[in-house]
């Protein structure tokens, strides 16, 4: 079984998870793909944490507005009856429970729910940004990553080594390999994706996994 | 209402005393008072104590610095406390080389901090960071069962913020995903400097409109015409 890296079909099947109505913050890196992938009227509304509510569309190249960016600094479009505020409101909404779903990128998910993405330490140190709000206050945490470090070595863990973004905050991890949801300290392989088998996924996964297939 | 002095983005830049804590509005460079970090700059002023979201971008490979990303690689600053450095390698550098401090602080408890810096808060209680680093050296309090860090007010010397428009008494309207932290480190610096795009007369802008009152700013600078 030969793998391929497959970022599309994270952001894909992430996608589906929001129901009309719902809003939702992406997070940078991976996550900001799941945009491309929501149906343009579906009614998902996406927060922005730098200040807007019904966050569009990147803007056209060279049609952009600097004073229109998402949370990656990016030039982007707001929606008919999208609406801006400052750093206090923003994150009041996330921290205050308004916000339904955040996707969150991942250094480390553990088997207990738990994220480590903002630091390895004397190394990469980007900082947590909102992720520490986004894990304690949205409703539902979605961990989106590959399944596999570049060394190989599976994101999925027993438990995380990395200082953590959040303790046992997450509910669902997707990767290219399938979804896991995070229930009673094991992960629950709810979905394979193609063409990978549900024991060839376990067996490539360093935590306990429990199969849960519909 | 008595107009506010309009200065020169250097004078602007002279208030601030070696040793100061600043703070600068912005959000990766969008909403950031760019003339005026320039004038500091160009000032060279030294051991600042940074507060802001982030310190700007500073890609090693491509050469590219934004906003306040200059100002750390002139080394102005002693400490910074911000919550996001994934963009800027040079500030990296310097935390891992230990040669200037970093604080990082998540992004909602960085402006609830500055927000109760300038409303009289004695603090804020919040349940961002309970049991990760963040939460190490500080009080943790239950309240109604879930626990909470109590985490500490955030002033500053000095502010330096954005805004799309003021009118002469220092009444100020942002504009798009530019208002981010502006209009809380305006309620939370002993001096407020707001550059502004477009200076109107007072009585010009709609009072149900206004985003930072007039009393919050000190002195308002003009800021170069924008690129947008």
């Amino acid at each position: 079984m030969d793998y391929v890296e497959n970022k599309e079909i994270i952001a894909r099947r992430i996608a589906r998870f929001f129901r009309p109505g719902a809003v939702v913050n992406l997070g940078i890196g991976l996550p900001t793909l799941v945009a491309n992938h929501m149906p343009a009227d579906g009614g998902v509304v996406l927060q922005s944490e730098n200040g807007m509510m019904g966050l569009g569309p990147a803007a056209p190249a060279g049609a952009g507005d600097r004073d229109l960016t998402n949370a990656g600094g990016g030039l982007v479009t707001v929606l008919t009856g999208g609406c801006f505020f400052d750093s206090a409101t923003s994150f009041g909404i996330i921290r205050g429970g308004h916000v339904d779903f955040t996707v969150l990128g991942v250094l480390e998910v553990d088997q207990e729910g738990n994220l480590a993405n903002y630091v390895v330490p004397g190394r990469k140190v980007p900082g947590m940004g909102g992720a520490m709000d986004l894990t304690a206050g949205a409703r539902v945490v979605i961990a989106a990553t590959l399944h596999f470090e570049p060394s190989g070595a599976s994101r999925l863990k027993r438990r995380c080594t990395l200082p953590l973004t959040a303790p046992g905050k997450v509910d669902w991890v997707v990767t290219d390999l399938g979804v896991f949801a995070v229930k009673g300290g094991r992960f629950h392989l709810t979905e394979c994706f193609g063409p990978y088998p549900p024991e060839w996924i376990v067996g490539r996964t360093d935590a306990d996994v429990v199969l849960d297939l519909a | 209402m008595i107009a506010k002095p309009v200065i020169s983005a250097a004078e602007a830049a002279a208030m601030v005393r070696p040793s100061a804590s600043i703070m600068l509005g912005g959000f990766l460079g969008c909403g950031a008072p760019l003339g005026l970090i320039q004038a500091l700059l160009e000032a060279g002023t030294r051991d600042l104590a940074l507060v802001a979201c982030d310190a700007g971008v500073h890609d090693l490979k491509t050469g590219k610095v934004t906003a306040q990303a200059h100002l750390v690689r002139n080394r102005q600053f002693r400490q910074l406390a911000v919550s996001h450095i994934g963009l800027n390698q040079e500030i990296q550098r310097q935390l891992n080389a230990g040669e200037t401090r970093v604080e990082l602080v998540p992004m909602g408890t960085l402006a609830e901090r500055i927000r109760a810096g300038g409303a009289g808060l004695g603090g804020i209680l919040t349940p961002t960071g309970v049991g990760t680093e963040v939460a190490e050296g500080k009080q943790t309090l239950v309240v109604a069962g879930r626990s909470y860090l109590l985490e500490t007010p955030l002033k500053a010397d000095i502010a330096f913020v954005k805004a799309r428009r003021a009118d002469r008494a220092g009444n100020l309207v942002y504009r798009g995903t530019a208002r981010n932290f502006n209009p809380l480190m305006a309620t939370a610096a002993a001096i407020v400097v707001a550059e502004v795009e477009e200076i109107v007369e007072t009585g010009a802008l709609d009072p149900d409109q206004i985003h930072t009152p007039f009393i919050f700013v000190d002195f308002l600078v003009q800021a170069a015409a924008p690129e947008r």
